[in-house]
């Protein structure tokens, strides 16, 4: 569905279903240079289980207009008027890597808003390579190549994806070069370079959340992910073995699995 | 010590390991390190909500061997992997994968701008069997280029041609005809199955959808009839009014849009939920396992057939018996210079030559070659030969064959990757034969 932020359209993914205000919402946050169908095997399930389900693409990603935001906060913040743009007063999040660092600040922004969080890959803090920062803000498509490299654990490097003749890394090629390649991921690893507030937000979040972690997570190893975790009160960990950090679609079930009976007892669905 | 940072090089896997591991993880199959051979119609529900979440595409997984099986999935991320596209539909053969595809892309009333050098059997499914189906075509000669964006109309809804005409080795300038086809907005699909991803990857050079015969070299034994289209993902087709069936809500799935829902993976997924579903040209996972046994050994035996041919050739051009011969490799072949850049790893190993004495001559060379197999197919291991006139394309009438490129004289060959003495010394009986027709037909 498309509606407007700042006077900017906003394209996010529904999930296939039609938005019902009466519904509870959850805002899905993709990754740096991503956009909102890298969480296809996830949306569709809660859009057809008694939820709003809202795949945004970050201004400048993917369908949705303007520029990319430069930093993490006016990130956080965009997600707060993305609640109030739909007409929600309250929402849960769930954010993929940089996706973490946005749904970490905006819910220690807007702890009132935030009912649940669930964070895929998530750090702290997520230092970039200057190498692979400086390709990626130099327009140059092996940064792509480096992040598909990096971001798919041994098992997925071979592909097996969960939907039938898709080809995991080559997808992931292709959407994060959908657009100018400096002007959604350069502008988006800069921005996680430049953000060092994940831990102190972390400290003051108080709904439930949610870590899933992945053993071959090389963009947010393990241990880093546990760290964030250990500052936020009552956090549940998740860890996959085996996998990397693209774990919403190398071990889609798994993580609709694990997504599902967090969110259901924390944001229970509207009953049909 | 240099104080130079090491460069970073991205460690994805390269073509060769590709072809041996790409679409299976053995840790997922029981340690199985070979992929195994799923031989089953269904697949059990976890319970109702996860059958309910399989026909709704909420989650990805099997639920009926027509639209799509275990072992048919791992080849198909074997060749989308080695395309470098981001998803593929493997079908029961080549002609069934160009069918799907142009029912993914088109309805009644719309119109495709077609290459005229085509297998016969292409040409036939676009000259007489998609009018049935309100679909109409414009056929162009490969090499006129600019003739394609002329006969590009307000319904055209995409450009087919063969990268390597069958069978006269005309070659289509692919990047220009892709620069046509998206100043028009609509997708270039090529039929790459002359090549495999190994002689060329027609994405790299603007194709939009790869289909293939994966009868021929990919399997490259001879011994089981597949297909496939594989999807590039750069196609937008959200850029225009032309394809509301892939952007607009799609009543079969809830309302679904593939295009805004599936990106850069829509097409792929439209073809298996709605052309697998409705059409069912299913491949079997015995010939899926066998073609993956040829992708297997396609880079080695790829370098074989090409440099067979390229002795072949050599050995054709200096026969008394052979008038002519078309191959990419020929210095003064019309497209040699673009064959080098589009197929830097060989040209190819389709000849076609014109025997001296005409289709009398052919016929007697046909009927007395014994290595080489007579047959209507090509890309086996082993050479075969035909006389396309009175084969695979009889069923054209003399127009169309002349429209087509086909002479009497022609005789198309594949070579295969026997030793190539054995080859040419088959292929001397074959000549001396056509030399004296009636002798030895009479003996």
């Amino acid at each position: 569905m498309k509606f407007k932020v700042n006077n900017q359209d906003v394209y996010a993914s529904t999930g296939g279903r039609p938005f019902d205000k009466k519904k509870p919402l959850i805002i899905f946050v993709h990754g740096s240079g991503l956009t909102h169908m890298t969480w296809v095997l996830q949306t569709r399930y809660f859009a057809f289980h008694g939820y709003n389900a809202l795949a945004v693409d970050l201004p400048g990603h993917g369908l949705s207009g303007g520029e990319s935001l430069k930093s993490i906060e006016e990130m956080a913040d965009w997600i707060n008027s993305v609640i109030d743009a739909v007409g929600h007063k309250e929402a849960s999040l769930v954010g993929h890597s940089q996706g973490c660092l946005v749904t970490v600040e905006c819910t220690s922004r807007y702890p009132d808003k935030i009912k649940t969080l669930s964070l895929m890959g998530g750090a702290g803090a997520i230092p970039m390579n200057p190498q692979l920062l400086s390709l990626a803000e130099n327009n140059d498509p092996k940064a792509v190549d480096l992040m598909m490299d990096w971001a798919h654990g041994p098992a997925g490097h071979f592909g097996g994806h969960p939907v039938p003749g898709l080809y995991h890394i080559n997808t992931g090629t292709m959407l994060a070069k959908s657009r100018t390649i400096q002007n959604t991921l350069g502008v988006d690893f800069r921005a996680c370079d430049n953000y060092k507030n994940g831990f102190e937000a972390a400290k003051k979040i108080k709904c439930p959340t949610l870590s899933i972690l992945a053993t071959d997570d090389k963009m947010c190893p393990v241990e880093e992910g546990k760290k964030l975790a250990a500052l936020i009160d009552g956090s549940q960990v998740d860890i996959i073995d085996n996998c990397g950090h693209m774990m919403l679609l190398e071990e889609a079930d798994r993580v609709l699995t694990v997504l599902k009976k967090f969110i259901t007892t924390n944001y229970p669905p509207l009953s049909s | 010590m240099s104080d130079k940072k090491k460069e970073l090089k991205p460690n994805t896997y390269k073509f060769d390991t590709l072809s041996l591991h790409a679409g299976y993880q053995p840790h997922k199959n029981a340690g199985s390190r070979q992929v195994p051979i799923y031989q089953t119609t269904s697949y059990l529900f976890d319970d109702v909500d996860h059958a309910a979440a399989l026909f709704n595409l909420e989650r990805g997984g099997h639920i009926y061997s027509r639209i799509s099986n275990p072992t048919v999935g791992v080849l198909e991320e074997r060749v989308a992997s080695l395309e470098g596209g981001t998803a593929a539909l493997a079908t029961s053969s080549g002609m069934s994968a160009i069918f799907l595809a142009v029912m993914t892309l088109c309805e009644a009333g719309d119109h495709l701008v077609v290459s005229s050098q085509l297998y016969g059997g292409t040409v036939n499914l676009f000259r007489l069997t998609l009018p049935k189906f309100g679909i109409k075509c414009t056929f162009v000669k490969p090499r006129d280029t600019e003739g394609f964006k002329k006969a590009i109309q307000k319904n055209t809804k995409g450009i087919f041609g063969e990268l390597v005409g069958n069978p006269g080795n005309e070659i289509m300038n692919m990047p220009e005809i892709a620069n046509i086809a998206h100043e028009a907005g609509i997708p270039l699909m090529v039929d790459a199955t002359y090549q495999t991803p190994y002689l060329c990857k027609p994405f790299e050079h603007g194709a939009d959808i790869v289909i293939h015969s994966l009868t021929k070299w990919m399997a490259g034994h001879g011994s089981s009839m597949a297909g496939i289209l594989v999807e590039g993902g750069k196609f937008d087709w959200m850029q225009n009014d032309k394809f509301p069936t892939m952007t607009k809500p799609y009543e079969g799935y809830h309302g679904l849009s593939f295009a805004e829902e599936f990106g850069p993976t829509a097409f792929t997924m439209k073809a298996r939920a709605e052309g697998m579903r409705d059409f069912g040209p299913c491949l079997s996972p015995q010939n899926a396992w066998n073609v993956l046994q040829g992708i297997e050994t396609l880079s080695v035996r790829m370098k074989k057939h090409c440099s067979n041919a390229e002795e072949m050739v050599k050995y054709l051009m200096d026969h008394e018996s052979v008038a002519w011969v078309s191959h990419p490799s020929v210095p003064d072949h019309p497209d040699h210079e673009l064959a080098k850049k589009l197929l830097p790893n060989g040209r190819g190993s389709m000849i076609a030559f014109g025997i001296k004495g005409g289709k009398e001559a052919g016929v007697a060379f046909i009927n007395n070659v014994k290595l080489a197999s007579h047959l209507a197919n090509v890309g086996d291991t082993r050479t075969l030969v035909i006389h396309p006139a009175s084969g695979t394309h009889s069923q054209m009438d003399e127009a169309t064959l002349k429209f087509a490129g086909l002479s009497h004289d022609m005789i198309r060959l594949s070579v295969g990757i026997e030793d190539i003495d054995d080859i040419k010394n088959d292929f001397e009986v074959g000549f001396r034969a056509a030399r004296k027709p009636r002798l030895v037909s009479n003996q």
